[in-house]
């Protein structure tokens, strides 16, 4: 007790050095923790839209990653409604999965042959109602990323395409899409390639213009989906495109036609039995993965002996997220490195110009009876209290300044991404974040004091006494 | 103190400072230590005091060879019978009057009632009852001095070493102080130990160490020791059977309600 009141009372003696050094120490502390703050939110909205459109847990063939797309046939979840059935009746699983949907992925081709454009798309059939349903789950609070999904009640020959798909195949203007970019007017040629005389090539482009789509009976533009069936044989279904959605990832932008799932399996799968290419299951809270994950396994083992499915989670089908996380990561421990490194020296300088200071003070106490443990202890605690006020100060501002700017409302877009997001930085309710920090640096600084306390502890008691 | 030798390096030099010391101290006496300067007088305290160690020789206080102890048995040894008194007082500056006599009593581990009640005897003894909650900032160079005492005296120690005690303070002021160690010295049979120039105090001396350049050069010692030559005995003298730590009930320094020394403050 006397220590603590000691040393207290020894960093109130010089106040402006004290407050340098606390100083330091919180504004190290609040880099830390904004930075941290920003770098959790990113993983929070990372992670929610990853769930949001595909759930925590994927049911798919164990090969469906390497070869599924070209071959949704041959691997396919077949009978996926009796799984469906085990899962949602299973007593393990009731209250821990909130979803589980089927979904259809396949390759095909989308043409505007209206306007004589086509282009590869990646197709995806859902359960609009599950989809949904899924956009709903926001387990960390993080600011909406979806709008509710379009095709939600609407017709089976609705689909949904991606602003960059809209923009190839020329339905920007027929959607109303904004910011999307319409094509320069060809040159005017002859048969012969060559470009026609300026009088001849005004009469040629003051004719009425083709519509670029052919709008359909409700005003919306048709496209046709072509797809592969099993055995080889073309597919085509026509769809009436409802509306053009950011997909979020400029890859996925330029290649996403979403239908409903049954006009997706009567596209690939004609009249045979429909299959889904994988069951996304979404869990009521994330950190039930390893169980659920775990359950899972025995029960399509259970259920369907010998099967070639696999259980996989967010993460491993989206591995830009473990690689986001991972850089995240590294950036922040090199940010507490670099601020430990400076709290280091910071404590370290201050202390030992304490120790310079009361060096006769040091021989007093010694001489009175104090042992060198004693003195390292004093220092120490002195280290350690700077630690505390610093870090706590730090985490003080730090919930100031992430309030400020998260009442800011600025946005940010991220690298890959075709629209902004929310800039939010979360400290408030990072608790391990906050705890970590606070004794990270508490540590640091604590162990700042060790080497100054451990000099002044080994002074001579007669060198020290005679110091002035 | 039985052969000791002590020297300095400075630079490459080795310095000598004391050379072959034999000394006996007499218990419970006023010891003073002469000499011109850089005669040893300092060193030979520092060794007395046990805050240094001899080159050669050994040095036994009370039975003990403390040469033999490492640092934290010196550490505890000094706490439990030396006390020191500092020509620069020597306080610690962020304690209170209280608290800086209070601070050898936490070391010891003495419990808070006990301690409270011997700090204020002790402040009651020295004539600073007033100023208990004043940091050495605010006092004068005669009541830190007087705290300072007070902090020596604190755990009752056998031996008090004092660095020239006196040469901050003025001739009055360092009177009462040589009067108030005095009748320390006489009532709890304490051991001072004094290197100084002061008259005063080497008039008030029972004995007198010369020393010149590291070796000692007379002692001269006044009357018996057995019956030392000391001012009047005082009505305190009832008390003095008392000794410290020598058994029985924990006087807690009872017998000094009524100090017979008249301070000046």
């Amino acid at each position: 007790m006397m220590t603590l009141s000691l040393a207290t009372r020894n960093l109130l003696r010089n106040r402006r050095r004290s407050l340098a050094t606390i100083l330091a120490l919180a504004i190290g502390a609040t880099a830390v923790l904004l930075f941290g703050g920003y770098s959790a939110d990113i993983r929070y909205t990372l992670l929610t839209d990853y769930v949001q459109t595909g759930g925590h847990l994927r049911i798919q063939h164990k090969d469906f990653l390497l070869f599924g797309n070209g071959n949704p046939t041959a691997y396919g979840v077949a009978g996926y409604d009796k799984i469906i059935k085990s899962i949602r009746d299973d007593p393990e699983l009731r209250g821990r999965v909130r979803i589980v949907s089927p979904m259809l992925q396949f390759g095909g081709l989308a043409g505007n042959y209206a306007a004589g454009v086509s282009r590869p798309v990646l197709g995806l059939g859902y359960e609009s109602k599950d989809v949904a349903a899924m956009r709903q789950w926001n387990e960390f609070g993080v600011a909406p990323i979806y709008g509710p999904y379009s095709l939600l009640g609407a017709s089976d020959d609705s689909a949904v395409v991606g602003v960059g798909v809209a923009r190839v195949l020329l339905l920007c203007e027929s959607l109303a899409v904004k910011n999307c970019p319409k094509p320069q007017a060809l040159a005017v040629q002859g048969k012969d390639g060559k470009a026609l005389p300026a009088d001849i090539a005004d009469l040629a482009t003051s004719e009425p213009a083709a519509p670029l789509a052919g709008p359909a009976a409700t005003g919306k533009p048709k496209i046709e989906l072509l797809a592969t069936q099993p055995r080889g044989t073309p597919n085509v279904a026509s769809l009436t495109v409802i509306a053009a959605e950011d997909q979020g990832y400029k890859e996925l932008d330029e290649v996403t036609v979403k239908l409903q799932l049954s006009q997706a399996q009567r596209l690939v799968y004609g009249r045979s039995d429909p299959r889904a290419t994988a069951l996304m299951v979404q869990l009521e809270r994330t950190s039930d993965i390893p169980a659920v994950s775990a359950r899972l396994r025995a029960l399509l083992d259970q259920a369907l002996p010998g099967n070639a499915l696999d259980v996989l989670d967010f993460e491993r089908i989206n591995p830009f997220y473990g690689e986001t996380i991972a850089l995240f990561a590294t950036i922040f421990g090199f940010i507490f490195v670099l601020i430990g490194g400076i709290v280091l020296f910071t404590v370290s300088n201050t202390m030992m110009a304490a120790v310079m200071e009361r060096t006769n003070e040091i021989g007093t106490i010694r001489a009175v009876g104090l042992r060198q443990g004693g003195v390292r202890k004093l220092f120490v605690t002195e280290g350690f209290l700077l630690g505390c006020v610093g870090a706590v100060l730090g985490v003080a501002c730090a919930l100031f300044l992430s309030a400020l700017v998260n009442s800011l409302d600025l946005s940010w877009l991220p690298p890959g991404s075709s629209s902004p997001l929310p800039l939010t930085v979360r400290v408030y309710g990072e608790v391990g974040m906050i705890v970590g920090t606070t004794v990270g640096l508490i540590v640091v600084a604590t162990l700042s004091a060790w080497l100054p306390s451990w000099r002044a502890a080994k002074l001579s008691i007669v060198d020290a006494l005679r110091h002035a | 103190m039985s052969a000791v030798e002590k020297s300095y390096q400075m630079d490459d030099v080795t310095v000598p400072v004391l050379r072959g010391i034999d000394i006996d101290i007499r218990p419970a006496l006023f010891t003073v230590v002469l000499g011109p300067s850089g005669s040893g007088k300092t060193t030979l305290l520092n060794l007395l005091g046990c805050l240094d160690r001899p080159d050669k020789g050994s040095v036994v206080v009370s039975g003990t060879d403390v040469g033999r102890l490492n640092d934290d048995d010196l550490s505890d040894f000094r706490r439990e019978n030396i006390g020191f008194v500092f020509q620069s007082f020597n306080l610690i500056p962020v304690l209170t009057t209280f608290e800086n006599i209070e601070y050898p009593l936490i070391l010891a581990g003495m419990d808070k009632a006990r301690r409270e009640r011997r700090v204020k005897r002790l402040l009651e003894a020295v004539g600073l009852e007033e100023r208990a909650n004043n940091r050495p900032g605010q006092l004068s160079g005669g009541q830190r001095q007087r705290v300072a005492i007070a902090r020596a005296l604190a755990r009752k120690p056998k031996i008090v070493i004092a660095d020239e005690p006196t040469a901050n303070l003025d001739s009055q002021t360092g009177q009462a102080i040589i009067a108030l160690m005095r009748w320390m010295q006489l009532n709890f049979k304490i051991s001072f130990i004094f290197s100084s120039h002061d008259h005063g105090l080497i008039k008030a001396a029972d004995d007198l160490i010369v020393l010149r350049d590291g070796a000692i050069q007379s002692i001269r010692r006044k009357g018996d020791p057995s019956a030392p030559t000391a001012p009047a005995a005082s009505s305190a003298d009832t008390a003095a059977e008392h000794t410290w730590g020598a058994g029985g009930p924990d006087t807690d320094f009872a017998f000094l309600h009524e100090p017979t020394v008249v301070l000046t403050k």
